[in-house]
C-alpha cells in the first residue's frame, strides 16, 4: 500500500521500530546514540558568544561610523558655509571698494573739470584785469 | 507557608530541569546549531513560564513544551529567509561533524567507524527531508515519541505523521544503499 497518493512507486515502510530489518535499525539506533552523545556533550560546555560579540562590534563600528559622517558632515557643513560666508564678504567689500574708488574717481574727475575750468575764466579774465597795468606800461615807454 | 506563586515557580524550576535536555536535543538535531539550540530552548521555557498558568495539561508537559520547541524553530527558518543577509552567519556545523558523535562504548575501532559511516548516511537522509518530515522523523527516532504524541506536538493527524514517517524511513533506507 502506498502512503502518499502523490508518490505511487513507494512502497509503506514500517514505522514500528520491531518491525524493521537490521540494518536499519542498527543505523537508526547508531543516529540516536550519535545525537544524544552530541547534545550532552554541548549542553554541558560553556557557552560562546562569538557571534554576538561580532554582532555588537559590528554594531558598535557601524554607530561609530555614523556618528562620525554626522560630525563629518556637520563640521564640513559648517565649513563649508563659513567659506561661502566669507567668499560672499570678500566680494561685498571688494563690490564696496570699486564703488568708493568709482566715487573718488568720480569726485576728482569733478573737482579737476572745476578747477580746469576756473583756471579758463581766469585766464580769460587776466588780460582785461591787467589792461590798465599796460596801458601804464605803454606810457612810460612813450615818455 | 509557601504562597501559589512559589509553589507554581518550583513547579516550573523542575519542569525546566527535567525538560530542558531532550528540548535541547531536539533543537540540536534540527539546526545542527549549539548556540542556536541553546538560545531556542532558552526562548521555549521562557514562553512556557508566561504561559505556565494557563497550561491546563491536555497533554503531558513534554508535548506541549515540544509544540513550542517546533513552532519557535519554525519561526526563527521563517525570519531567516526574510532577513536572507544574515545566513552566512549561521554557525550550524556539516553532517560529516555532526556525525562525528558517537558514544563512548566497548565497541572497536572498525565498529566505531562502521557506525560513524552508517549516521553520516542517516544525517544525509535526513538533510534531504522537508522541515516537518525531519521534524517527525526526529521526534521518532531522536526523541522516541510514540506517534500519538507527534501527532500532538506537531498538530499533524497521526495518519499524516505515519505517511511523514514511512517517507524519511524511505529516504534512509536508500540512502543506506537499499530499495528507494
Amino acid at each position: 500500500m502506498s502512503l502518499n497518493p502523490g508518490n505511487k512507486g513507494m512502497t509503506e515502510e514500517p514505522v514500528d521500530f520491531e518491525a524493521m530489518d537490521p540494518v536499519l535499525k542498527q543505523s537508526l539506533s547508531d543516529f540516536k546514540a550519535s545525537v544524544h552523545a552530541w547534545s550532552d556533550a554541548m549542553i554541558s560546555r560553556p557557552r560562546t558568544v562569538r557571534e554576538v560579540v561580532v554582532r555588537r562590534t559590528w554594531r558598535l563600528a557601524g554607530g561609530v561610523s555614523l556618528a562620525c559622517a554626522l560630525l563629518a558632515g556637520g563640521v564640513s557643513g559648517g565649513l563649508y558655509q563659513h567659506h561661502q560666508r566669507q567668499e560672499q564678504a570678500k566680494i561685498a567689500a571688494a563690490r564696496a571698494a570699486e564703488q568708493r574708488r568709482q566715487l573718488a574717481a568720480e569726485r576728482a574727475r569733478k573737482e579737476e573739470d572745476l578747477l580746469a575750468k576756473v583756471d579758463s575764466d581766469v585766464s580769460q579774465e587776466v588780460p582785461t584785469a591787467l589792461e590798465p597795468l599796460a596801458q601804464l606800461m605803454s606810457e612810460d615807454a612813450t615818455k | 507557608m509557601a504562597s501559589a506563586n512559589e509553589i507554581a515557580a518550583q513547579e516550573f524550576s523542575a519542569v525546566v530541569a527535567s525538560h530542558r535536555p531532550q528540548i535541547f536535543r531536539f533543537l540540536l538535531a534540527s539546526t545542527r546549531d549549539a548556540d542556536l539550540a541553546e538560545t531556542l530552548t532558552q526562548e521555549c521555557f521562557l514562553k512556557a513560564h508566561v504561559n505556565w498558568a494557563r497550561f491546563r495539561g491536555d497533554s503531558s508537559t513534554m508535548t506541549w513544551l515540544m509544540r513550542i520547541a517546533i513552532n519557535l524553530q519554525k519561526d526563527h527558518w521563517r525570519n531567516r529567509r526574510i532577513q536572507f543577509w544574515r545566513k552566512a552567519s549561521t554557525n550550524a556545523v556539516d553532517l560529516d561533524e555532526a556525525g562525528e558523535w558517537l558514544p563512548s562504548g566497548e565497541r572497536s575501532v572498525e565498529q566505531k567507524m562502521m557506525a560513524r559511516e552508517r549516521v553520516a548516511h542517516v544525517w544525509r537522509a535526513v538533510e534531504d527531508l522537508s522541515g516537518r518530515q525531519k521534524t517527525v522523523f526526529l521526534l521518532r527516532f531522536v526523541e522516541e515519541m510514540e506517534l500519538s504524541e507527534i501527532a500532538q506536538a506537531t498538530g499533524l493527524s497521526e495518519g499524516t505523521v505515519k505517511a511523514h514517517l514511512s517517507r524519511g524511513l524511505a529516504k534512509v533506507r536508500a540512502e543506506l544503499g537499499g530499495k528507494p
